[in-house]
């Protein structure tokens, strides 16, 4: 039997704001457990939430990132159970009425084609502490605990373990461009849960669904999701029924385990949040967030392709860093010659930085530097491989191009008659060579231009050298 | 709608109490007799009512994100049951 | 007249014309604390040294010359479920043993800038969930004026204290009743102001869309004072309302010529005691000569509101009471052998009976398929008393009742009878559930035992009712009567 997978992802991401969601102790953790709390995110008899505006500023921000329609009247909801690492043992969430709703993401297959993944809803909520299980028992620490948190839930739109990976990059791309959140899965800042069901090909009703938690990054979300879909398959086959669960992905094990505790009595017992008030979002301050929206790097990619007339993939590649892409529009800007501006950035630069494990926020020239040795090049005042050993230095000391070639003595000698001399000097005396040439074997001249490259220390214009080797050849 | 043992019993674990069997059966009476009384608000018409939450309305409260101190250790352990150093300790949780 | 007989507004000019020591005066209440709690068991936790040290600190103000603020020196008891810094705070439960508040009340941080004097915790039902004070895990509290009756819930050691002359000012807090029927009981002054006028932070929940501290005094410009250190909005609850603070003092005229008020005809059906019934119609009488306009009327939702309100906080409490769990702070089993077994063997041996009640009904309305039917129809029935009592307060400047159906009944009385304990909140709950002001006032004595009459206002109107309450008082020695004289 053939089957269909269907996928959603409900991400949540930890949002850089100062303080948590509901009172005023910071999220940047410095020292010991447990020193970050108050009566409020400790859940002291007495103490009253108060809710972050930054928090609902950054979520209303994401909405608008991600096509969603933002809720005007809302309010915070309560979500009860019993939990060590739940300070009052309800958390203060989200359910009838989330900030955001009906968004989408697009991601783009790999036979080129474009499929739109609906966002069902983003809401914000509170997250818990952390807990340490050790052989004396299990250690609590309230420090994360009302750390403010967005959850984004995707619509059952996604139909592969891989296009999940796209959707989750380009979630992430997102979140990390309007800076609602620093997207460090390893860490736990960004959080995936996967849920997958399959049914047979052609049909339209669902299967029965589990939920995969603690995929802590893009490997363990492709591979866990995998495994799934191959259980399912493996169960249905042999007459059996899928369970509705949570599943654990075992990174050591490859598999997924039932995950006990969770499964106890799910009844959540929402009911509103009386302790905050009705939010009432303005149309007003939508606008002001909407303006605080950077250029997301997909439409960075799409307007460089456009604007630049750059090749798809040099566009992907120069977007997947706003320090990149900045660095690129300037020198293209500034030389007139996007192409090579990208060649630059995508070749030797981006080498260069490897090699070091460095950003280009690090870099020691600026974008105009680059852009005038571009012009040099074009202006055959050096060629393209001078060029490399100028960047070299540029990189190294942070020199400008015009004084690393006037320092080196590396200008271009494009004086033909100079040239012609040593043209024939080495023709004089590669007779074997010339011999080949008349039997028919063209290439030759490469290996005589690079001699007359050598002679001149490459400082020789290689347009020129190749018109007057290929001249003088023939005369011989 | 009659409360049930079944419904007592579930109720319970989620609201991690337990009861012995006579305490479950005093439950049981009293919660259908207090559940018999609420019955009357179905003598009501709320279709077209709006749920009222805050008995007085308020809208858009919000706190500035602005950094203030925190609690001293010391006072959350002070009122700790159990703790090693600096964390709260409670019996080994498998998950 | 003796210090303790005096109000906390004669006590506070006597301190300010330095007729007094704060210091004497904190003695002389500490010194009848002594003498009398354990007969009447009220407070819970008496805090000398704090007192005293505080008293002393008005007398060097006074000594200075500065100026002393609202409070001025005089003595509060506090209900032990209200956050004070470094004191207990039990909510008289057994799950809260051991915990020491780490951080003071909105309303504390008040009493303390305005020169009050703390003198101490008192009783109360568990986590307020009561309407005799007879549910507290700790002691047991009488009434003042008969110590075989109860002194009513759930702010008995509130209202008991002020009644028996302990101090001059309480707190307390009102759910469902919670400070006008035990005001009721004991034959002083009970006012539960507008929900959002007086900070909830620092005071542990029982039904967040409920509660509110309220005041306990000898008389109305007593309550009045204290309410005015209380209220005010405040950062730390985002739920109190942005409306300035009036001075209530200018309230405190006799003059209500031309108020109307209005007599609802379910409040004085079957149910009622003829005593109470008649001290209440001859209270009128006297509004009537004052020159109020007294106008029957009908609240037909009247009796719907105790349903709601029952789904309502118990369902609010049920959550609000989760975070008792043995982790953090208070008590902690000693049979466990894992999680499950930690929070269910703490909270079922912290929890009293009625608590455990209440968190059963409220899980269970809140439970899945229930919700429906049960919260979301309550928070919708809200709507229609609240538009109940706003269509009157168009046509009546206050609303007149009973506080009580009866007078003080005997400890142990109604203990088993739940319907019956849930059935003598009848005319306080709809005033919980709209989220309006009411005060009671003493307007007789029956057997020995006070009687109140409660007045219920439109919202931030406490001005009104104040005003009412004190020109009634001024036509009447009801509040004069203490049980030394009236009691039993």
């Amino acid at each position: 039997m053939e089957f269909e997978t269907v996928i959603g992802l409900e991400v949540h991401a930890e949002l850089l704001t100062d303080t948590k969601i509901f009172c005023s102790c910071s999220t940047k953790f410095q020292g010991k457990a447990n020193t970050q709390v108050c009566p409020v995110c400790l859940g002291l008899p007495g103490s009253l939430p108060h809710l972050n505006k930054k928090v609902l500023e950054y979520a209303i921000k994401t909405g608008l990132a991600l096509n969603c329609d933002i809720t005007k009247i809302g309010r915070m909801d309560r979500k009860n159970y019993f939990y060590a690492d739940c300070p009052k043992n309800y958390q203060i969430t989200q359910d009838e009425l989330p900030i955001c709703r009906n968004g989408y993401i697009d991601i783009e297959l790999p036979d080129g084609k474009t499929k739109r993944i609906g966002i069902e809803r983003i809401h914000i909520e509170e997250d818990a502490g952390k807990l340490l299980h050790t052989k004396a028992g299990t250690l609590v620490d309230f420090n994360r605990a009302g750390v403010p948190l967005i959850e984004i839930v995707s619509k059952p739109d996604i139909r592969s373990p891989y296009e999940a990976t796209l959707y989750l990059q380009k979630l992430k791309s997102i979140l990390f461009a309007i800076g609602v959140s620093d997207c460090k899965m390893e860490q736990g800042s960004l959080r995936c849960d996967g849920n997958v069901s399959i049914m047979p090909k052609g049909s339209t009703k669902f299967g029965t669904r589990c939920e995969m938690k603690n995929l802590n990054s893009f490997k363990a979300l492709e591979k866990a999701l995998n495994y799934e879909i191959v259980r399912h398959k493996e169960v249905i086959e042999e007459g059996g029924i899928i369970h509705q669960e949570t599943r654990r992905w075992d990174e050591a094990e490859g598999k997924t385990y039932t995950m006990r505790s969770k499964e106890m009595a799910n009844d959540y017992r929402y009911f509103p949040e009386g302790d905050l008030v009705t939010l009432n979002i303005s149309d007003s301050w939508i606008e002001e967030i909407r303006k605080t929206i950077p250029e997301l790097p997909y439409q960075k990619m799409e307007r460089f392709i456009k604007e630049y007339k750059i090749p798809e993939y040099d566009a992907g590649i120069l977007t997947m860093s706003l320090g990149m892409a900045d660095f690129f529009e300037e020198t293209a800007k500034l030389s007139k010659d996007p192409k090579a501006a990208s060649n630059w950035l995508m070749g030797d630069i981006s080498r260069l930085l490897n090699e070091d494990i460095a950003d280009i926020s690090s870099i020691k020239f600026k974008p105009e530097d680059l852009a005038n040795l571009i012009t040099l090049i074009n202006s055959s005042k050096i060629s393209n491989a001078i060029g490399k050993t100028v960047l070299e230095e540029m990189y190294r000391s942070g020199e400008k191009p015009e004084k690393v070639i006037e320092d080196k003595g590396l200008v271009q000698n494009s004086d033909e008659d100079e040239i012609l001399a040593v043209v024939n000097r080495i023709l004089d005396s590669n007779g074997e060579s010339i011999q080949l040439y008349k039997s028919g074997r063209d290439r030759v001249t490469g290996f005589l231009i690079g001699l007359v490259m050598k002679e001149t220390k490459g400082k020789a214009n290689p347009k020129i050298v190749n018109k007057l080797m290929i001249q003088e050849i023939k005369k011989r | 709608m009659a409360v049930t043992k079944n419904d007592v019993e579930y109720v319970a674990e989620l609201a991690r109490l337990s009861f012995n069997e006579e305490e479950k059966v005093e439950l049981i009476g009293n919660m259908n007799v207090i559940l018999g009384y609420i019955d009357k608000l179905n003598e009501l018409d709320t279709d077209s009512v709006d749920i009222t939450v805050n008995p007085y309305y308020v809208e858009n409260k919000f706190r500035e994100d602005i950094v203030e101190k925190s609690m001293p250790l010391k006072e959350v352990i002070d009122n700790s049951p159990q703790n090693l150093e600096e964390y709260i300790v409670v019996p080994k949780i498998i998950e | 007249m003796e210090l303790y007989k005096k109000t906390a507004h004669e006590i506070k000019e006597l301190i300010q014309n330095k007729e007094v020591k704060a210091k004497e005066v904190a003695d002389t209440f500490i010194k009848r604390i002594k003498k009398n709690n354990e007969d009447l068991g009220v407070f819970l936790y008496v805090d000398e040294e704090g007192a005293k040290s505080k008293a002393e600190e008005v007398d060097l103000k006074v000594e200075k010359g500065e100026k002393l603020l609202g409070l001025s020196g005089v003595p509060i008891a506090i209900k032990d479920n209200i956050n004070v810094s470094g004191m207990q705070n039990t909510c008289a439960s057994k799950i809260l043993s051991g915990y020491r508040a780490p951080y003071d009340a909105t309303v504390i941080k008040n009493i303390k800038t305005a020169d009050g004097v703390i003198l101490g915790k008192v009783n109360l039902d568990e986590f307020a969930m009561g309407s005799t004070t007879e549910n507290s895990g700790i002691q047991l509290t009488r009434n003042p004026w008969d110590k075989t009756k109860v002194p009513g819930g759930s702010s008995g050691g509130s209202a008991a204290s002020v009644a028996a002359m302990m101090s001059p000012l309480s707190i307390g807090t009102d759910t469902g009743g919670s400070v006008r029927q035990p005001a009721s009981l004991c034959g002083v002054v009970g006012l539960k102001p507008t929900y959002g006028r007086v900070s909830r932070y620092g005071v542990v929940a029982f039904g967040s869309t409920l509660d509110q501290v309220g005041t306990f005094a000898r008389d109305v410009e007593d309550c009045a004072l204290l309410t005015e250190t209380l209220a005010g909005l405040d950062k730390n609850d985002f739920t109190t309302a942005d409306k300035i603070v009036p001075n209530y003092k200018k309230s405190l005229t006799q003059d209500i010529r031309g108020k109307r008020i209005g007599i609802p005809k379910e409040y004085f059906g079957e149910g009622l005691n003829n005593d109470v019934r008649k001290a209440v119609d001859e209270a009128i009488l006297v509004f009537k000569e004052n020159g109020a306009e007294i106008i029957p009327c009908s609240l037909p939702l009247t009796d719907y509101a105790l349903a709601a309100y029952y789904i309502i906080s118990s369902a609010e409490a049920s959550s609000n009471l989760a975070r008792f769990d043995g982790i953090r702070y208070g008590y902690r089993s000693k049979e466990y052998t894992d999680s499950l077994g930690l929070y269910t063997n703490s909270r079922s041996e912290g929890f009293g009976k009625e608590v455990k009640r209440r968190i059963m009904l409220g899980t269970y309305v809140l439970s899945a398929g229930y919700y429906d039917a049960y919260y979301k129809k309550a928070l919708k029935v809200r709507t229609l008393i609240k538009n109940d009592f706003l269509e009157s307060f168009k046509n009546f400047d206050a609303i007149l009742s009973p506080t009580s159906p009866t007078t003080a009944f005997n400890i142990g009385e109604k203990v088993n009878d739940i319907l019956a304990m849930y059935l003598s909140d009848v005319y306080t709950v709809p005033v919980n559930i709209a989220g309006i002001p009411a005060i009671s006032v003493p307007c007789g004595i029956s057997q020995g035992l006070p009687i109140g009459l409660q007045l219920m206002g439109n919202y931030f109107d406490e001005d009104t009712l104040f005003n009412l309450a004190y020109s009634y008082e001024k036509s009447t020695r009801w509040h004069k009567i203490t049980f030394e004289e009236g009691g039993r």
